[in-house]
């Protein structure tokens, strides 16, 4: 296990497996109670349809991907993905408040400027945020629901995230190490 | 009473946004105590000295799978009933690739990204930026993209199991044998990586 400092008045956190019990159960609860698996991109994705809804409401209404959530009856914001990321906002808040880690802070490794830190966190966004559209879901909906529930796509998915992910940091060391 | 429960009708609407906001709770609170929200300990998995993210991911998989499996073969959850991802071969492997891309690059994924900037993280913040912009790129362009976004196409309800026409148990037993490797192989690096760059 790696040495790690706390900075200042810090709480450790917790083991990884104990972390890892609680997301799993708080999945496993997801599908006992509602069906389905925990998700993150596809609530950018209504939240997203519903400014441009209020924007471009006739642009919201016919575009091809946007009219798929601007025209169910409830709208693109009645919608489990909402409210669980609701609820993700808030359990985030708590255990950031629990481990004394609220703090504004640009997280960057030693040798990159916050300038140079905080471009690279918007491009990597973007292509996260694309790639997961393009995918139809993200490491929640597809690594973790898809691969809990054996589905062939979550797994394909996965193995490609992590394929992706050593082969582009091995390309950005300075920005992390 | 049958589980999944909304689908069977136990809970109604009100019952369905208090379960989704009590199990978003727990995905929010042990993804940021898991210490996921942080992207240098997150981007450290990538130089072979900190697998937190993993260890994390493969043990929520691991304890779900079970408890799914557990529930069905107890007869109190009908799996037929789950929202399955479908699968589609070539944007889930090209969606990967950027996602991953993104995750090394950015130093989040969506949902560790959430966490970040709720907790005060600027770059997590600026990550999120981009993730809409992002989405709202890939929507612009979905009639462009619409064939590739719907090419390799396998099925609705593909799993590993019935593509590889093995059993799901023997399936189930794999992923836990593989985690149980991942874990141990993953612990052997990190004693030889781990502790050349402790975070300050």
């Amino acid at each position: 296990m790696s040495t790690q400092a706390a900075p200042q008045g810090e709480r450790p956190y917790l083991h990884p497996y104990l972390a890892g019990i609680g997301l799993g159960l708080a999945l496993l609860m997801t599908f006992v109670l509602v069906g389905r698996g925990l998700g993150a991109s596809g609530a950018f994705t209504r939240a997203n349809a519903a400014v441009v809804d209020l924007v471009a409401p006739d642009h919201a209404r016919t575009q091809a991907y946007w009219k798929k959530y601007t025209t169910q009856k409830k709208g693109p914001l009645d919608d489990f993905l909402i409210y669980q990321t609701l609820g993700l906002i808030l359990g985030a808040m708590a255990s950031g408040f629990l481990g004394r880690r609220l703090r504004w802070e640009v997280t960057r490794g030693p040798r990159i400027s916050q300038r140079a830190r905080l471009g690279f966190a918007v491009l990597g966004g973007v292509l996260a945020g694309f790639g997961a559209r393009l995918a139809g879901g993200c490491t929640s909906g597809l690594a973790l629901t898809g691969g809990a529930t054996l589905a062939l796509g979550g797994w394909i998915f996965m193995l490609s995230f992590f394929a992706a992910g050593f082969a582009g940091a091995a390309l950005i060391r300075r920005q992390w190490l | 009473m049958m589980a999944p429960l909304f689908k069977t009708g136990v809970i109604g609407e009100l019952g369905f946004v208090i379960a989704a906001l009590l199990v978003g709770f727990g995905f929010g609170f042990f993804l940021e105590q898991g210490g996921l929200a942080n992207a240098r300990k997150l981007t450290r998995q990538f130089y072979l000295s900190d697998f937190t993210v993993l260890r994390v991911m493969f043990t929520a998989i691991v304890v779900a799978m079970l408890g799914l499996y557990g529930l069905a073969l107890l007869g109190w959850l009908d799996m037929g009933l789950l929202y399955l991802n479908p699968t589609y071969t070539w944007p889930m492997i090209a969606g990967g690739l950027l996602v991953g891309l993104g995750f090394a690059v950015g130093g989040y994924c969506p949902g560790t990204g959430v966490v970040a900037a709720i907790t005060g993280r600027l770059d997590g913040i600026a990550f999120l930026g981009g993730a809409f912009l992002g989405v709202f790129v890939f929507a612009e362009l979905y009639e462009l993209l619409e064939p590739f976004a719907l090419s390799g196409f396998l099925g609705r309800d593909v799993t590993l199991d019935g593509w590889l026409g093995l059993q799901p148990g023997v399936i189930v037993l794999l992923v836990v044998l593989m985690a149980i490797g991942a874990f141990w192989g993953s612990g052997k690096l990190e004693a030889r990586f781990g502790d050349k760059e402790p975070t300050p």
